[in-house]
């Protein structure tokens, strides 16, 4: 019978423990690219800021927020800073296609099981989190975020903004 | 005569051969039945009850693949490529998922060894005070074969 519970408690452990928050480490585990094979992860990025972005084409708000988040990209994209798409719970087809369509330049991995969205705590899509050159989380934003929010939260942590 | 009957025997021999791999296949995969061994990972229900748009972009996935006339098993590993191995209702028998299935095998086997033993036990506690082997049932007492004859003859008519 100890063993029995031993092992249902073994089970509910293995799932580990769900969320990061503010001032906390980000998970980096490596996951595969979207296109283009091998593996990336965000402990790639180290030494930069990254807008850690989770996205899925199914998902509506997702397809709204991406043309915006692709702009930021490509004001504010450099040896300093990137956006990082992490496309979860999608088909890669999917995926892919969803990048072609709107154009997006900023690197994208695949998290298709979830499991890194589920480390980071989030609650669905599309989920932003900027993480500092240390790898720690400094904003977090749950649901789409625009223009509007990317100039007034994120550019002013960036470095060059005179903060 | 005989002509005929190799001519037959040659027509059955052709027709096994064609029925043969025709019933080797695996049968073609079916959208409800793969729909009722998987799961929509978003909404953490099987994909046959899931509504969602991701459920939605997975049965298009499931329905292009068995026009390509993969099998279910194949159908399934690709999902399990797509989505990990949590899209499966149904674990795999290996690592920790194994427990899936021995764990209520082996709460099955305790059941029943505590069944057998408890039973073992009753048996043992209703049987003769002293433990001793079974006796043959005895009669009752001399006194009281005695006190039965006589209750007995005053019911003689």
């Amino acid at each position: 019978m100890l063993a029995v519970v031993g092992l249902l408690a073994f089970g509910l452990l293995s799932k580990g423990s769900s969320g990061v928050a503010l001032g906390e480490v980000a998970p980096s585990e490596p996951l595969p690219r979207l296109e283009g094979g091998g593996t990336g992860s965000l402990a790639d990025y180290r030494g930069r800021w990254v807008l850690v972005n989770f996205w899925a084409s199914w998902c509506v708000p997702c397809r709204t927020e991406a043309p915006e988040l692709e702009e930021f990209q490509r004001r504010h994209a450099g040896p300093e800073f990137t956006v990082l798409g992490i496309d979860s719970r999608d088909l890669t087809e999917d995926g892919r296609d969803f990048v072609r369509r709107y154009d997006l330049t900023y690197p994208q991995l695949r998290d298709g099981d979830g499991d890194t969205a589920h480390e980071f705590g989030t609650t669905g899509v599309p989920e932003n989190f900027l993480i500092d050159p240390n790898g720690k989380v400094r904003l977090l934003a749950r649901g789409p975020v625009d223009a509007e929010y990317l100039d007034r939260y994120v550019a002013p942590l960036l470095p060059g903004a005179g903060s | 005569m005989k002509r005929t009957a190799a001519l037959l025997c040659l027509a059955l021999l052709a027709a096994l051969v064609v029925a043969a791999p025709a019933s080797a296949a695996e049968p073609r995969a079916s959208l409800s039945e793969i729909e009722a061994e998987v799961m929509c990972p978003v909404c953490g229900t099987l994909l046959q009850l899931a509504e969602a748009p991701q459920a939605q972009r997975q049965k298009a996935f499931v329905r292009r693949l068995i026009a390509e006339g993969r099998t279910k098993e194949q159908i399934k590993d690709a999902l399990v490529a797509e989505y990990g191995e949590e899209v499966l209702a149904l674990p795999k028998g290996k690592g920790f998922n194994l427990s899936a299935y021995l764990v209520p095998a082996i709460a099955f086997v305790i059941a029943l060894v505590a069944l057998i033993l408890g039973v073992l036990r009753w048996r043992r506690a209703s049987g003769p005070p002293d433990g001793g082997s079974k006796a043959a049932p005895q009669g009752p007492s001399p006194e009281d074969a005695e006190r039965l004859d006589a209750d007995l003859a005053r019911y003689d008519l």
